[in-house]
């Protein structure tokens, strides 16, 4: 989230896409429905199912799933249209005014640079004209200025156009963007919740930009009560992303070094953003060296110094990635002998559950750490599989519970928040961090004993843990704080961070969570005493825990303050300029905090950034410096956009790159669209173990349309037979007027509703069968996040 | 919020149906504070919209009901009235015919205003469970007596709210003085009315519905829909039938002429009227 739960009750306007957040996070929230209670904020949760979130939403707006891109196109262009963007914001925190070079172009669906080959974009082609100063140029009146170039890319995305591709008619649409172009005016704000509603697809991260753009014209973010807030998964989700969980980036969203970079200067130039502007702070790309540095000191410690490039050379600069499905096709190419499961079960989380089946019963072995037995633990005993045909070899090691274990939870709103063992481990469970120790020194001793090839890394790894088998939660936040080496205290701000191997920081983003004062993570002064411990009354409690970065509770907060750095709306100030003591004062500041905003040469107020402003064109990601509307890979209908490039051209297609045949549906034979989803009543597979839960949701349903249901002589409790182009699922149907018809390009369009919480391990889940089994393998361009959340499938009565 | 709990006032539930999102905390929160069985064979998809709980009893003091009356349209309100959620609990009715019905007295009215079973005093008649007009208690199979929505005694004789509602993350589940729910409850009615959510309507929070429910509802819909009795079927017997009062009185008054009479004869030496006399006794 660039702001945070509480922040939630400020908004004037929530738009929630791609998410279902009183299902999903029905703790979090109560501040949406503080929002409407205590300031009557209006709700608009456009999803295809009406949900236990659209019983208490405004309106509820069924919208055509994975089309999302299209409804946030449609209203980015009736808010440029009707000038109903926030100007000033526009002109001075966003990248409108910049020229774009004379190449870029977009054309029957495609952008500039691509190579049909290779399915690939250069995003190096989708840059600024620069001056002689090698800053871009400005002129907001350019025919090539972002702003201008914007008009035109989303003037296609007419009220009409929408409709056709989302399904929800003209004049609905239009109520909804005459409230939302309210949202421009500077006492007003609005935020946008999203969750994986909108990862979960081919398009995903262009989804998730489409809204960040209009927050942007609206000039709603960095201001409390506005945003652009992903709502995580699992209670440190967040946490996982930031230490690098994901294939693309190492710890604190540093890249991980690429094939052809020899030393650090290399791997910084092609990593760190360049300053468009002379009054760009581009804090990131200027420290960049300095966030490595400390990284590789924290791994390999006196080893890393000047002489060896501070031991860049013993990173992997791997040419193939590591995602989730890469993984999986590997084994399927009988590339991976071996794969080790922690915190999540393959055989049920990924898509085409079938193939990652197949993908498991190739490895020569697998280590499964959990708590309880999971489906791939157990996937070489599922029903119909006959356990002497499995070859892989299957360990399935105890695990301790979190409840078991000590350590933080990081939160959607980047909330570290520290919390202790409640119960001992039972048996012989181990942390999962332990066996890992283990694990590492044990290959660490068989390297001193054998040898091996390029041993460094491994043998000079730092493991400087009290018991180096046995590794402390609460020493791993220390190093994590890192620290300065001469005078050995542990740091206080990423600021201190250095470039000559002075200082270390496992990540730089936590940089300050743990300074010689003590884990700030523990700190709990919240609502026993409100006055005191929330002194702007805005909801920040910056004693409680720690939010990174340096404590800041909403991002970008420069901007939720005019030039002159007075709040766009007092009434909901994120910070201020304070004249008299010339000091930034409200939140940690998202700025120099002692930067007059009225000195001509004072920063941008997007400090993080090249361009020193939000950008509304970029080319931070692989599919385009627009977000643009693609089709989902299995679409009913062909894209009204640009038929001719209807899904993503740079969609991963994992089958067809393995030549393997694409196993993709067609409308005739699967004429259905289906979404898969999370209920209230579980969390993902582990509470199959839970007994009240399982009472709650005891069995594999589907739900079907009501007029759908009628059509096929369907009702309630019925077992139907859903199949896809890849696998099948046997369950009983719940038939519903919460799933409705949608008119999309003259077709009509039903959707049905997968729950995804069973498996064949738990208390009663016996014979159930796996939702992703009906699943595509097939991921975004920029993430390779597979597209769970629309396929097409056909449905039988049994 | 912490509500400071005094013995001797009146507690009770507000149940606003226009936030519940139907998140079973309460009735999770429930089952464990109070540690009520789960049995095996209730385990079942009763397909009832996503409710697979079925209805309040022995082991189940908070349920929550799906209705589902979402209309066809692609744009549609919530504001809790297409997709029907509501906490449904004990009302700890003012004339709790529970606790009229109870030979052995286990029902009782407690220093909070609630009503309570009392375990060691119950001998499991089930005469309770057919005098309830909610259909709210039934027998405990595990402990063989009739149970139901204890309003949390337990916690509330240690000052804590019960478990429902602390659990409630949207406060659809308020807990507090009744006084105090009632104003609160009115003036939330009065803002939905004024959204033009004229659907809006409380429910038991006057004397209307049983003499007043300690745990009165604001609802969405008319009380049919969530098959509650609405107001002007829920009364018990003894108001609806005033004439039938008047009547025994009548017939009582006679009976006690027909005994002075009968008496009489007796004196005088006529035959014996024991059932006349008996009715006169009774009276």
């Amino acid at each position: 989230m660039t702001n945070h739960w509480r922040d939630i009750r400020h908004a004037d306007l929530i738009l929630i896409n791609g998410a279902n957040p009183a299902e999903a996070h029905p703790v979090g929230f109560r501040w949406f429905m503080r929002a409407k209670l205590d300031r009557g904020a209006k709700m608009i949760h456009a999803d295809p199912r009406f949900t236990r979130t659209s019983a208490v939403a405004d309106t509820h707006l069924r919208i055509r799933t994975g089309t999302d891109a299209a409804y946030f196109g449609g209203l980015i262009n009736y808010v440029l249209r009707n000038q109903l963007y926030h100007d000033e914001y526009v002109r001075g925190y966003t990248n409108a005014a910049f020229v774009v070079k004379k190449d870029y172009e977009f054309k029957d669906g495609l952008f500039n640079g691509f190579d049909p080959k290779e399915r690939k974009y250069d995003p190096k082609k989708w840059t600024y004209e620069t001056t002689d100063g090698g800053f871009a140029r400005l002129d907001i009146d350019h025919p090539r200025s972002v702003l201008n170039l914007m008009r035109k890319h989303y003037s296609r995305y007419t009220p009409e156009m929408v409709s056709r591709i989302t399904g929800i008619p003209p004049d609905q649409f239009l109520e909804i963007a005459k409230l939302v172009g309210e949202m421009g005016r500077p006492d007003k704000v609005m935020t946008i919740v999203y969750a994986v509603g909108l990862t979960h697809h081919t398009t995903g991260s262009q989804m998730i930009r489409s809204g960040a753009v209009l927050q942007l014209l609206l000039g709603n973010i960095g201001r409390p009560g506005g945003g652009m807030n992903a709502e995580r998964g699992h209670a440190n989700i967040q946490g996982n992303t930031d230490n690098a969980i994901s294939w693309e980036i190492l710890p604190g969203y540093l890249k991980v070094p690429a094939p052809g970079q020899r030393d650090l200067s290399d791997y910084v130039e092609e990593s760190a953003s360049k300053k468009a502007h002379p009054n760009a702070l581009n804090f990131f790309g200027e420290n960049y060296r300095k966030f490595m540095v400390s990284l590789l000191k924290t791994w390999y410690g006196k080893r890393a110094g000047k002489g060896n490039e501070f031991a860049f050379d013993y990173l992997p600069k791997p040419a193939g990635d590591s995602s989730w499905m890469s993984i999986f096709d590997q084994a399927l190419k009988g590339e991976m002998e071996g794969v080790i499961l922690s915190g999540m079960t393959a055989a049920s989380i990924g898509p085409d559950a079938n193939q990652v089946a197949t993908a498991l019963g190739n490895l020569k072995w697998l280590c499964v750490m959990d708590a309880f037995p999971t489906t791939s633990s157990e996937f070489w005993q599922a029903p119909g599989v006959d356990p002497s045909k499995v070859k892989t070899e299957v360990f399935a090691l105890p695990a301790t519970h979190w409840i078991e274990k000590d350590g933080s939870f990081v939160n959607s709103g980047r909330w570290m928040q520290w919390k202790d063992q409640v119960i001992p481990p039972e048996g012989d469970a181990r942390h999962d961090h332990w066996v890992l120790a283990d694990l590492f020194l044990r290959v660490r001793e068989l390297y001193r004993r054998e040898d091996g090839k390029f041993p460094a890394p491994v043998m000079e790894l730092t493991f400087p843990y009290r018991d180096p088998a046995k590794p402390e939660l609460d020493e791993i936040a220390r190093e994590v704080n890192g620290r300065n080496l001469k005078s050995g205290k542990r740091l206080e701000t990423f600021a201190d961070l250095a470039d000559d191997g002075s200082t270390t920081a496992g990540n730089w983003l936590y940089t300050g969570s743990y300074p010689e004062s003590g884990n700030l993570a523990k700190r709990r002064k919240g609502v026993q005493d409100p006055k005191r411990n929330d002194p702007t009354g805005m909801g920040f409690y910056p004693e409680w825990a720690w939010s990174w970065p340096l404590n800041r509770r909403v991002l970008y907060n420069r901007a939720s303050a005019d030039l002159d750095g007075r709040p766009w709306d007092p009434r909901r100030a994120g910070i201020r300029w304070d004249r008299a003591k010339r000091l930034w004062v409200g939140d940690v500041p998202d700025y120099p905090p002692d930067a007059d905003p009225r000195d001509p040469k004072a920063p941008l107020p997007f400090i993080m950034t090249g361009e020193g402003t939000g950008r509304l064109f970029s080319s931070g990601l692989v599919d385009g410096p627009f977000p643009e509307h693609y089709e989902p890979i299995e679409s009913p209908i062909e894209n009204p956009l640009h038929p001719q490039v209807s899904a993503s051209p740079m969609a991963f297609l994992y089958d067809s790159a393995a030549g393997r045949p694409n196993r993709f549906g067609k409308v005739d034979e699967f004429p259905y669209v289906a979404t898969s989803y999370r209920l209230t009543e579980h969390e993902h597979y582990i509470t199959q173990h839970v007994e009240r839960l399982v009472k709650l949701q005891p069995e594999a349903f589907v739900e079907v349309p009501d007029e759908l249901a009628r059509e096929k002589g369907i009702s309630t409790g019925d077992w139907v037979r859903v199949r896809s182009k890849r696998g099948k699922i046997e369950v009983r149907a719940l038939v519903t007027k919460r799933l409705g018809a949608l008119k999309c390009d003259g077709r009509k369009v039903f959707h049905i509703g997968i729950p995804i919480h069973w498996g064949y391990v738990g208390i009663k889940t016996s014979e159930h069968w796996l939702a992703n089994a009906l699943t595509p393998f097939v991921g975004d361009a920029t993430t390779r996040t597979p597209e769970f959340k629309a396929f097409l499938v056909n449905m039988e009565k049994m | 919020m912490a509500t400071k709990i005094t013995p001797g006032e009146a507690y009770g539930f507000f149940t606003d149906t226009s936030v519940c999102i139907g998140c079973k905390a309460c009735e999770v929160a429930c089952k464990e504070w109070n540690q009520l069985p789960e049995e095996e064979d209730e385990l079942d998809f009763l397909g009832q919209s996503l409710d697979n709980t079925g209805e309040l009893n022995g082991s189940t003091w908070r349920h929550v009901q799906f209705i589902d009356n979402v209309p066809d349209e692609t744009m549609s309100e919530g504001n809790g009235r297409a997709f029907l959620l509501m906490s449904d609990v004990c009302k700890h009715c003012k004339h709790a015919s529970c606790m009229d019905v109870c030979p052995t007295g286990a029902i009782i009215r407690t220093e909070f205003d609630t009503v309570f079973i009392q375990e060691d005093v119950c001998n499991g008649c089930r005469d309770c469970i057919a005098a309830c007009p909610y259909d709210v208690i039934d027998v405990n199979e595990e402990r063989n007596v009739a149970q139901k929505c204890t309003l949390c005694y337990d916690r509330l004789q240690g000052g804590m709210e019960p478990a429902c509602a602390k659990a409630c993350p949207t406060d659809s589940i308020q807990f507090g003085p009744l006084d105090d729910l009632r104003d609160r409850a009115k003036k939330r009615e009065a803002t939905l009315h004024a959204q033009g959510l004229k659907e809006a309507n409380l429910y038991g929070h006057d004397d209307k519905v049983y003499g007043g429910l300690n745990a009165f509802f604001l609802l969405m819909d008319k009380p049919e829909a969530y098959k509650l009795p609405n107001a002007a079927n829920a009364v018990l017997p003894q108001r609806n039938n005033l004439g039938g009062y008047l009547g025994i009185f009548g017939t009582a008054v006679l009976g006690l002429f027909s005994a002075v009479i009968a008496r009489r004869q007796r004196n005088m030496g006529g035959g014996e009227d024991p059932a006349g006399t008996s009715e006169g006794e009774r009276t």
